[in-house]
């Protein structure tokens, strides 16, 4: 019963972490900043839903494979994020900065 | 229930990376949108082994993570490179 | 015991020990020799392509990621809750900018971590590194500042030398 609502919690914040990348990727606007909203989806919307998938699952070898995919995924994600950054500097993209003179906008 | 609410979260996330994949503006745009996609695949193959309740299909998520990885890698060395493993364009310059 | 012989039998220890736990066969003799058979074969291979080595199989770091692992994942929990507040916030407070830090990290393994790590956390992601320079790319001052604090660059210095 506890693990159904703790998996279900983890489940329900990872599909909100994975979502809100995925509008990051359409809203943020240029492709340096589209990378931050990629990571969103990369790390903790990955590892929450791998997560309640392991509290479901119990303590199995499906949770040592859940482990491995989690462990694969932190490894390689930033891996492939900064091999992307490095050939889009080198290929002189500019990042986009706030235009000159203009202050953070503020919510409220 | 859950599971399959996050399963619907999940393929929304593929369809936005999807519409960024086709919007581009840029080549790096699309990649980005291309490995966001990957790893939402490997994720979406994990949901979907529990709710089948076949969790012998986990070997094909972690198949598929690094297959996204290197074929991230591969197109990104396709594309500066302009082939694989070839020396570097320097190095030519320099041999020639 | 030679440093390429420990390194080596750890290796195999490791294979051994994930195929066991991937197949998840026990018992059953025919296929526990193939799997033998398997690590064993995968250790020539990487020996002969000269990776068995201190920075190949980080023997060293191992028992210290038990510390700096969960100090990772709080502070990219941290960030990703930042980063989604900002995302979602209808005005998107952001405010990209680029600046370069200095890893005190001595050999290479240590600055790929550090990176990785400074990727690894939404807001921040290492875009370039020449020698022990990292350009850094952030998507708010905030997050900017909590890269040139360098916590982070102490923290892997005493991971990895």
């Amino acid at each position: 019963m506890i693990t159904d609502v703790l998996s279900g919690i983890c489940l329900i914040a990872g599909a909100f972490f994975a979502l809100t990348g995925g509008i990051g990727l359409i809203r943020l606007p240029d492709f340096f900043t589209r990378m931050h909203g990629a990571a969103l989806t990369d790390t903790l919307g990955a590892w929450l839903i791998l997560l309640g998938l392991m509290i479901a699952a119990g303590f199995t070898l499906v949770t040592v494979k859940l482990i491995m995919i989690g462990l694969l995924l932190a490894l390689t994600s930033p891996t492939a994020t900064h091999a992307l950054a490095r050939s889009a500097w080198e290929h002189g993209r500019k990042p986009w900065m706030l235009p000159e003179g203009e202050d953070v906008p503020t919510d409220g | 229930m859950i599971l399959t609410g996050v399963m619907a979260a999940i393929l929304v996330t593929m369809a936005l990376a999807l519409v960024r994949a086709t919007l581009g503006p840029t080549l790096f745009d699309r990649i980005l949108a291309l490995n966001m996609f990957g790893t939402k695949t490997v994720l979406l193959i994990a949901v979907v082994c529990f709710t089948i309740d076949r969790t012998d299909f986990l070997d094909l998520a972690l198949a598929y993570a690094l297959m996204n990885f290197i074929g991230v890698v591969a197109v990104l060395r396709l594309f500066l490179h302009k082939g694989f493993g070839e020396p570097e364009p320097d190095e030519e310059g320099a041999s020639s | 015991m030679s440093r390429a012989v420990k390194h080596s039998i750890a290796l195999f220890v490791f294979l051994a020990v994930a195929w066991l736990l991937w197949s998840g066969f026990w018992d059953n003799p025919l296929l526990l020799s193939l799997g033998a058979v398997s690590c064993l074969g995968v250790l020539l291979l990487v020996r002969r392509m000269r990776l068995v080595d201190a920075e190949g199989v980080p023997l060293k770091i191992l028992p210290k990621l038990v510390v700096y692992a969960p100090w990772l994942i709080w502070e990219v929990v941290k960030a990703n809750v930042d980063v989604a507040r900002r995302i979602l916030s209808p005005r998107m407070p952001i405010s990209p900018c680029l600046f370069e830090v200095k890893a005190s990290q001595s050999d290479d393994l240590g600055r790929v971590i550090y990176a990785n790590s400074i990727t690894l956390t939404p807001g921040t992601i290492s875009v370039h590194v020449e020698g022990d320079v990292i350009l850094v790319h952030a998507l708010t001052k905030e997050a900017a500042d909590g890269v040139e604090e360098a916590e982070m660059d102490r923290r892997v210095t005493g991971l990895a030398g």
